[in-house]
């Protein structure tokens, strides 16, 4: 058992995008908050605060997850992605990053980066994803721009570039 | 949108968190995959001075088949259960309408028995539990009790589980052969909280549709037997026995009409599963 005291900071240990890294916050902190402000990883957006809108999604374990529903302290000893790490190198897109740039599938960018984390973790798991698996993972996020049909398309692309990708491997 | 301070205690055993919870009692939350109590959290909703995970608690994390039932323990998240490739032969109801929980984000981290402790009304695992005669496992310190879905839920969000007590895991019978079932709902988006939930189970004896969304607790209607003929008068009178309320989400007209008609489909669906 161990006790963490509402009234102290105290020092946690998890593995982000890769890299071990270590933060101090207090019990009550909050996954997306400590990203942020305590590790500067300000990629994760933050919208509604309570599960709804999708924006803080990151990847917890190798499962999509809200950040903004899961405190820090829970991730101890745990493995997070964030969008900071979808980026092959610096300077070059992902497949799927790419193909949201060809085909507008972000307006202002605000629910980008989760939605970026939860079609990154559906292309992982199944990479033969079609419009209706698409669109079940799209209905935990909110996007106010554009509609949707645009991501739907550079997703599906995406999974066509994956796949002739690794027919040609 | 922050929580207040509380304490964080992560247990490595049930014994631990049971212990700490009956000493506790209602300055304590339990904490499983938090995607309901968090978000009570967030809002200060709820505002518990401990915080009590069990997460890293290896034996929350089983599921047993067998002595004909399934039983699910408290840590079992809802992504994993409807990752079973056998879950629509252990229990095809549960394999029908996990995928109408939440979305693919929050099943992750949100488990069985969070999702009944939470009691929405309009939560399809909770419906579950009361469509298919399920028990909550509730532990107070060492003892055991279990409760029915009927017993459980006690209104909106309110639940017969004391604050001293943690639910440890829950039990769904398995059906008998030859039963078929049917979910189905109707909300605003493909996850959002329901208007209307229904369930059907079908067996030899008996008809039974159980409805989420309209009353504060799950509702359970059986019938010994539905002739079509019959059938949409017993769904109409169903409908009006309800505690249809209309709010800035539907009218209870609407609701009224949603008991008829999805009622109809989803016991459709049952019988031609039932065989």
């Amino acid at each position: 058992m161990r006790r963490l005291d509402a009234r102290q900071t105290h020092v946690i240990r998890f593995t982000l995008n890769g890299r071990a890294v270590e933060a101090h916050c207090s019990p009550r902190m909050l996954l997306s908050d400590v990203l942020r402000g305590e590790l500067g990883a300000t990629g994760t957006h933050v919208g509604c605060e309570h599960g709804v809108c999708g924006a803080c999604t990151v990847r917890i374990d190798g499962m999509m997850a809200r950040s903004c529903l899961t405190l820090a302290v829970q991730v101890e000893g745990a493995t997070v992605d964030t969008v900071e790490g979808v980026a092959p190198a610096p300077g070059r897109l992902s497949v799927l990053q790419d193909a949201f740039r060809k085909h507008h599938a972000l307006q202002c960018g605000f629910c980008t980066a989760g939605i970026v984390m939860s079609l990154d973790t559906l292309l992982r798991d199944a990479p033969d994803a079609d419009e209706a698996r698409i669109r079940d993972v799209l209905s935990g996020h909110l996007c106010r721009c554009t509609g949707y049909h645009a991501i739907v398309q550079a997703a599906l692309e995406a999974v066509e570039t994956l796949r002739k990708e690794t027919d040609h491997a | 949108m922050k929580p207040a301070p509380f304490d964080y205690i992560r247990c490595d055993s049930l014994d631990e968190a049971a212990g700490l919870i009956f000493e506790t009692g209602d300055e304590a939350r339990v904490i499983a995959g938090g995607q309901s109590l968090m978000a009570m959290l967030n809002m200060r909703l709820a505002r518990p001075s401990v915080l009590i995970d069990f997460m890293n608690a290896e034996e929350t994390r089983r599921v047993e088949t067998g002595k004909n039932m399934l039983r699910i323990g408290a840590g079992v998240r809802q992504a994993e259960l409807l990752a079973r490739k056998d879950l629509a032969v252990l229990n095809p109801l549960l394999a029908k309408l996990l995928p109408w929980v939440g979305h693919p984000q929050t099943r992750a981290r949100g488990t069985i028995g969070g999702s009944i402790a939470h009691a929405d009304p309009s939560a399809e695992i909770p419906l579950a539990l009361c469509a298919l005669d399920g028990k909550v496992v509730l532990r107070k310190g060492r003892k055991l009790r279990r409760v029915g879905g009927a017993e459980f839920f006690l209104g909106m969000m309110l639940t017969d589980k004391a604050e001293d007590e943690l639910i440890e895991a829950v039990e769904f019978p398995d059906l008998p052969a030859g039963s078929g079932t049917g979910f189905g709902e109707v909300g605003r988006r493909k996850g959002d909280f329901a208007i209307v939930a229904c369930a059907a189970v079908v067996t030899k004896s008996r008809v039974r549709l159980a409805v989420g969304g309209v009353n504060d607790t799950p509702v359970v209607k059986d019938w010994d037997a539905l002739a079509p003929e019959d059938e949409a008068e017993a769904l109409n009178a169903l409908a009006w026995s309800l505690d249809a309320r209309g709010d800035l989400h539907a009218t209870a007209r609407y609701r009224r009409d949603l008991v008829r008609g999805l009622g109809a489909q989803v016991l459709k669906e049952a019988r031609a599963c039932a065989g």
